[in-house]
C-alpha cells in the first residue's frame, strides 16, 4: 500500500458512495449554488451560537449523504472529521449526536482530504466498510477566533480571504457504485516564515507544491495523467505563487487543469477579496461540484490538495510563524478502466 | 526588525518571500488613504454638525459641547454596528472610519456583541474591553506622563 515515503496507493478502491454539502446564505448567492444538498438563509441556522450553527451543518451534511445511500447510519462505523474552533468541539458535538466511533483531527483546512485519505486507508486495510468522512467551517465562528469580532469594522487587505460557512462529507465504502480513491499523499509540514494571517494563500502555497511534486514522484506519474489538479483555498496569490513555483521545478501544469476550489464557490463580485478558505471550502468543492463533474462524464481523474495553515491566534501573537501543510488525494472515476 | 527576523530565517524561505512578494496583491495606499481623509472628515463634519445643533437649541456652550457630540456619535456607531452596517464602512474606510471616536465605540461595541454568548458577566464584561483596552491603557498612562512633565516644569523650571 505504501509507496514511497508518503505516499498510499489503494489498491482495493475505496468508493466515495454518497456526498452532503451544506451552506449558508452568502454561499447560496455564489458560482456554485448547485452543488450545495442544503442551503440555508440564515447564519444562526436558528441556534444560539456559530459554532453550534457549524455543529449543526457538519449533522446534516453526514444526515443527508446517509440518506442518499442506501444504507443506515447504524452501518457506519467510524466518523472521521475536524474543524477550526477550539478543540475542535463543533465536530465533537455532532459526533456524538450521531453516536459513531469518532476521529478528531485537526489540519485546518486541509482536514477535508486528510479525513478522506484516512479513511481509505483505513477501508482498503479492511478495518471498516463504511465510514464517514468530512469537515465543516463557519464563516463568523472563525473570524471571531482568528481575527476580530464579527461587526468590528477593520479593514482586511486584498490578500484576505473568505471563511465558507458550510459543510461537506463523504460516505467512503467498501464496494458500490461512484467515484474511487486511488492514492493519496501525506503531506509535510512546510514553513517558509511567513507570519501575515492575512496572506494564507502565500503562506500555504510552498506546502502545496512541496506535496504535489512528492506525489507526482511518489505515484510516477506526469501532472498530465490527471485531468485536474484541484487546490483546497490558495486564493488568488495562492494559485498564482503555486503555478509558478511548479512549473519552475519542471512541473508541467496548463492553466486550465491547476483549479483552486478557493476560487470556485464564490463570484468574483462577492467581497471575498483573494478568494475563499475554510475547511469546508474543499469539501464542498470536492463533493459538491467536482465529483458532480467527474459524475457527468467531464473529468476522469482529480488530485485534490487541500492546504492548511495550522497557526493559532496565540501563536500568532507571539511572532510565531505560519506552519502549512497540504494533504494530497486521488479520486478516479469508478468507470475508469485503469 | 523586520530585517532581523529574516536574517534567521533559511535561504530557501529567504528567496520565497521575495518570490511571493511579487505576485502578491499590492495594498493601495495612496488610495486608501483618500478614502481614510474622505470617510474620516465627513464623521467630522457630523460631528461639528451636531455639535453646533446642541449649541443653538440647547444650553451648551464650546466648552461643555464635546461629551454629549461624542455621546450621540457613539450611540449612532452602537446602531450602524448592531445593525452590521459599521464592519462595511470599515472595509471601506480603514482609518476613517477606525481613528475617530466612531472607531473606538465600534471596537467596545462589537466585542460586547460577540461575547454575548459566553454570558453577561464572563462574556460580555470580560471581552467587552479586548480591542480597545490598549486605548485606555496607553491613553491614561500617556496622560500621567504628560501630567507629570507639566507639574515638574511649572513647579521647578519656572514656566
Amino acid at each position: 500500500m505504501l509507496i514511497g515515503h508518503q505516499t498510499w496507493r489503494f489498491d482495493k478502491k475505496p468508493v466515495i458512495i454518497q456526498t452532503g454539502t451544506v451552506g449558508g446564505p452568502f454561499e447560496a448567492k455564489g458560482k456554485i449554488p448547485n452543488a450545495f444538498d442544503l442551503l440555508h438563509d440564515d447564519i444562526w441556522l436558528k441556534q444560539d451560537s456559530f459554532e453550534k450553527a457549524q455543529q449543526m451543518m457538519m449533522e446534516e451534511a453526514c444526515q443527508i449523504a446517509i440518506k442518499k445511500s442506501d444504507i443506515s447510519i447504524g452501518q457506519v462505523k467510524f466518523f472521521i472529521s475536524g474543524d477550526l474552533i477550539n478543540q475542535i468541539t463543533p465536530t465533537t458535538f455532532a459526533a456524538k449526536t450521531m453516536d459513531l466511533p469518532y476521529f478528531g483531527l485537526f489540519s485546518a483546512c486541509a482536514t477535508s482530504t486528510e479525513s478522506l485519505a484516512l479513511a481509505a486507508a483505513i477501508i482498503n486495510g479492511d478495518g471498516a466498510d463504511y465510514i464517514l468522512s468530512g469537515t465543516s467551517s463557519h464563516n463568523a465562528a472563525a473570524e471571531r477566533q482568528f481575527r476580530y469580532p464579527t461587526e468590528y469594522g477593520g479593514q482586511k487587505p486584498p490578500t484576505a480571504q473568505w471563511t465558507v460557512t458550510g459543510a461537506g462529507c463523504a460516505l467512503v465504502a467498501k464496494e458500490g457504485n461512484g467515484p474511487v480513491v486511488t492514492a493519496a499523499t501525506i503531506g509535510k509540514v512546510v514553513d517558509m516564515g511567513l507570519t501575515d494571517p492575512f496572506n494564507m494563500g502565500g503562506a500555504m502555497a510552498p506546502a502545496a507544491v512541496d506535496t504535489i511534486e512528492t506525489h507526482l514522484k511518489e505515484r510516477d506519474v506526469n501532472a498530465s495523467f490527471y485531468d485536474l489538479i484541484i487546490t483546497g483555498d490558495l486564493g488568488h496569490i495562492g494559485r498564482k505563487v503555486s503555478l509558478d513555483l511548479l512549473r519552475e521545478r519542471g512541473i508541467d501544469i496548463s492553466d486550465e487543469q491547476y483549479v483552486d476550489c478557493g476560487l470556485t464557490i464564490y463570484r468574483e463580485d462577492q467581497p471575498i477579496l483573494a478568494g475563499a478558505s475554510g475547511p469546508a471550502c474543499s469539501a464542498i468543492g470536492m463533493y459538491g461540484h467536482f465529483l458532480r463533474l467527474m459524475e457527468q462524464g467531464e473529468v476522469n481523474r482529480m488530485l485534490v490538495v487541500a492546504t492548511g495553515s495550522l497557526h493559532s491566534p496565540m501563536s500568532m501573537q507571539q511572532k510565531d510563524t505560519i506552519p502549512c501543510i497540504a494533504h494530497a488525494v486521488a479520486i478516479e472515476s469508478g468507470s475508469d478502466p485503469s | 526588525m523586520a530585517d532581523k527576523k529574516k536574517k534567521n530565517l533559511p535561504p530557501v524561505a529567504q528567496e520565497y518571500q521575495v518570490f511571493q512578494q511579487q505576485r502578491e496583491t499590492k495594498r493601495t495606499l495612496f488610495k486608501n488613504c483618500i478614502k481614510a481623509f474622505l470617510v474620516g472628515g465627513f464623521i467630522c463634519f457630523i460631528g461639528q454638525i451636531i455639535s453646533t445643533l446642541y449649541m443653538y437649541f440647547f444650553n451648551f456652550t464650546e466648552m461643555t459641547v464635546g461629551n454629549p457630540t461624542v455621546a450621540t456619535l457613539i450611540f449612532i456607531t452602537m446602531l450602524l454596528t448592531g445593525f452590521g452596517v459599521y464592519d462595511r464602512i470599515g472595509q471601506f474606510a480603514g482609518a476613517g472610519s477606525a481613528v475617530p471616536v466612531t472607531g473606538f465605540g465600534n471596537a467596545v461595541i462589537a466585542s460586547a456583541i460577540e461575547h454575548r454568548t459566553e454570558g453577561f458577566i464572563l462574556g460580555v464584561g470580560s471581552n467587552m474591553l479586548k480591542l480597545a483596552g490598549p486605548v485606555i491603557v496607553y491613553g491614561v498612562f500617556a496622560a500621567f506622563v504628560i501630567a507629570l512633565i507639566k507639574t515638574i516644569l511649572t513647579s521647578w523650571g519656572g514656566l
